[in-house]
């Protein structure tokens, strides 16, 4: 089953600039994806009309069965409670500990505190941060600080990750266990969908991978086909 | 299990949910307003200026008032009526000053009961009256009318004027309509100063805790990434202005609750004479505080709301 579909999706931003060209793309359920491609390619404009911040100038966008193109503003949050984002600068509350927030995505909705601890732990646990749960983010690394941050995206059991460059602020090492992170999540039936620049990354993780440029996707490798070299 | 028992189960789950967001956002609110506190500072003395402003003409206009209903409830129409009347005249007379819409009340005074005030009231009085009898006293019989809008005092003593056995009407013509006159732009005036003062805060009060949201941008950002709806956001910016608004009037309230006791028994209840009484302070400074609070606290919200919408795609 399609859990993403993208249909003739063009997106032209209002100085006139067409960042992405009638897309078609389907990403089924547990995917784990890879977009590259050069600077200014698309691929930001791309993942940012999954999570809707970017609405598309036509096509179709269907995720989980909702019309994000038709999606209200005002009715964003619907879409953002079944897909967790994860981005390059973290964006955690500096005045929160780890533990709060992860907690904070739970609050919001209501969710009984009996429920949102157990929950909180094990997904600290799952980033390998249980006993940093009282650390602020300032006293955290910026692998850790990401951790929390996946740790957030995913508290909410979403059934899609959206990645935003997750390992651009992260050294080589740093960046493969976040990765793993990852795949651990995705092998738990996650689908994720990852911008990045790294392409050793890439090569290394061995999934299906586009390449965009211009606005279009230019080759779509099948999993494991894709060598660094090859471009 | 039947349906209808679900049906309530999840209504009282719904509940439920419903106050633990509020309660943490109240919670949330609470902390923010401590968090940011310089800013928030600028906000409750923005508060608490104008609202100690806004107590002033409050106290002005209700003491104007006031005065004007005790000044309002002493204006009378002395109706003199003819030398030598009847009795039954005066029943008759009484009867048409019943009919004539707009009195309030009406009373009766004899000559001779006139003449005895006067004399007790004073020596001089007294030597120069002390030998009138009913028939030769240049007193009158009268009836003190009193009307129910002042403002139709010179209609209704026209009327009274025309009935029959009357032989004239005095109710300080001229004054009377200058000093009501007098009243009403005071108090519209300042009506309109605490109209134009609420609005001029609720403005200061949205840009101040625009600013404060400003720094808040990221929150804001963060909160719609993880999936909270617009009111979501809202709520606890909304407590927030709530507290603001609480917090800024509390010195006013104190400010205006011993001032005007203060005042009040420093002048001991009257100003210049004992003409103009003041209000007295109890249920008063209640009410004034009640009115500061709900001032603070609508004029917080709204503006708190206001500044947040900006940041919010809706």
């Amino acid at each position: 089953m399609d859990l993403i579909r993208l249909k003739n999706v063009k997106k032209q931003y209002k100085n006139g600039v067409v960042a992405i060209h009638d897309m078609d793309l389907n990403i089924q359920k547990g995917d784990f994806v890879f977009i590259i491609g050069s600077t200014g390619c698309g691929k930001s404009t791309l993942i940012k009309m999954l999570y809707r911040e970017e609405k598309p100038t036509s096509g179709k966008i269907l995720i989980a069965g909702l019309d994000v193109a038709k999606l209200r503003n005002r009715k964003v949050y619907k879409l953002r409670r079944r897909i967790g984002v994860v981005f390059q600068d973290f964006k955690l509350l500096n005045r929160m500990n780890a533990y709060e927030n992860v907690a904070f995505a739970q609050e919001i909705f209501g969710i009984p505190k009996s429920e949102i601890h157990p929950r909180v732990l094990k997904v600290l646990d799952l980033v390998g941060l249980k006993n940093k749960a009282k650390s602020y983010p300032n006293e955290l690394s910026g692998g850790e600080q990401q951790r929390v941050a996946i740790a957030r995206a995913i508290v909410n059991e979403p059934k899609i990750l959206i990645c935003d460059e997750p390992t651009g602020n992260l050294d080589a090492n740093t960046s493969m266990e976040i990765m793993k992170v990852l795949d651990e999540i995705n092998k738990l039936g996650t689908t994720i969908i990852m911008v990045t620049h790294d392409r050793d990354i890439v090569e290394r993780m061995g999934k299906r991978v586009l390449l965009l440029d211009a606005g279009r996707i230019v080759k779509d490798y099948e999993k494991g086909t894709f060598k660094n070299e090859s471009i | 299990m039947p349906v209808e028992l679900l049906k309530i189960m999840r209504k009282e789950r719904l509940k439920m949910k419903a106050f633990r967001i509020l309660g943490r956002n109240i919670r949330d609110a609470f902390k923010s307003v401590f968090r940011n506190f310089s800013l928030s500072l600028a906000s409750i003395s923005c508060i608490t200026i104008t609202l100690i402003v806004v107590s002033i003409a409050i106290i002005l206009t209700s003491n104007v008032n006031n005065f004007a209903d005790l000044v309002k409830k002493d204006v009378t129409i002395v109706t003199f009526l003819d030398q030598g009347i009847t009795e039954e005249k005066i029943k008759e007379v009484e009867q048409n000053i019943k009919k004539i819409d707009g009195v309030e009340s009406y009373e009766f005074q004899d000559k001779m009961d006139i003449s005895k005030d006067m004399m007790e009231s004073s020596d001089t009085f007294k030597s120069i009256m002390e030998n009138w009898t009913e028939d030769d006293t240049p007193i009158q019989d009268t009836f003190l009318v009193k009307v129910v809008d002042i403002e139709k005092i010179g209609d209704i003593a026209k009327e009274i004027e025309k009935i029959e056995n009357v032989e004239s009407v005095k109710y300080g013509e001229g004054m009377v309509e200058q000093l009501v006159a007098a009243f009403n732009v005071v108090k519209n005036i300042s009506i309109a100063i605490v109209i134009a003062l609420i609005l001029v805060t609720a403005f200061l009060i949205s840009n101040t805790i625009k600013i404060t949201i400003f720094s808040r941008k990221r929150e804001i950002e963060i909160m719609r990434l993880v999936g909270a709806s617009n009111i979501n956001i809202k709520i606890p910016f909304i407590f927030e202005g709530l507290f603001l608004g609480l917090f800024g009037s509390i010195i006013p309230i104190i400010i205006t609750t011993y001032g005007y006791i203060g005042l009040y028994n420093h002048f001991d209840g009257r100003l210049f004479s004992s003409f103009i009484k003041l209000v007295k302070p109890e249920p008063f400074i209640y009410m004034i505080s009640a009115v500061l609070v709900a001032i603070g606290i609508l004029v917080g919200m709204f503006g708190s709301l206001r500044a947040v919408k900006k940041h919010l795609k809706i």
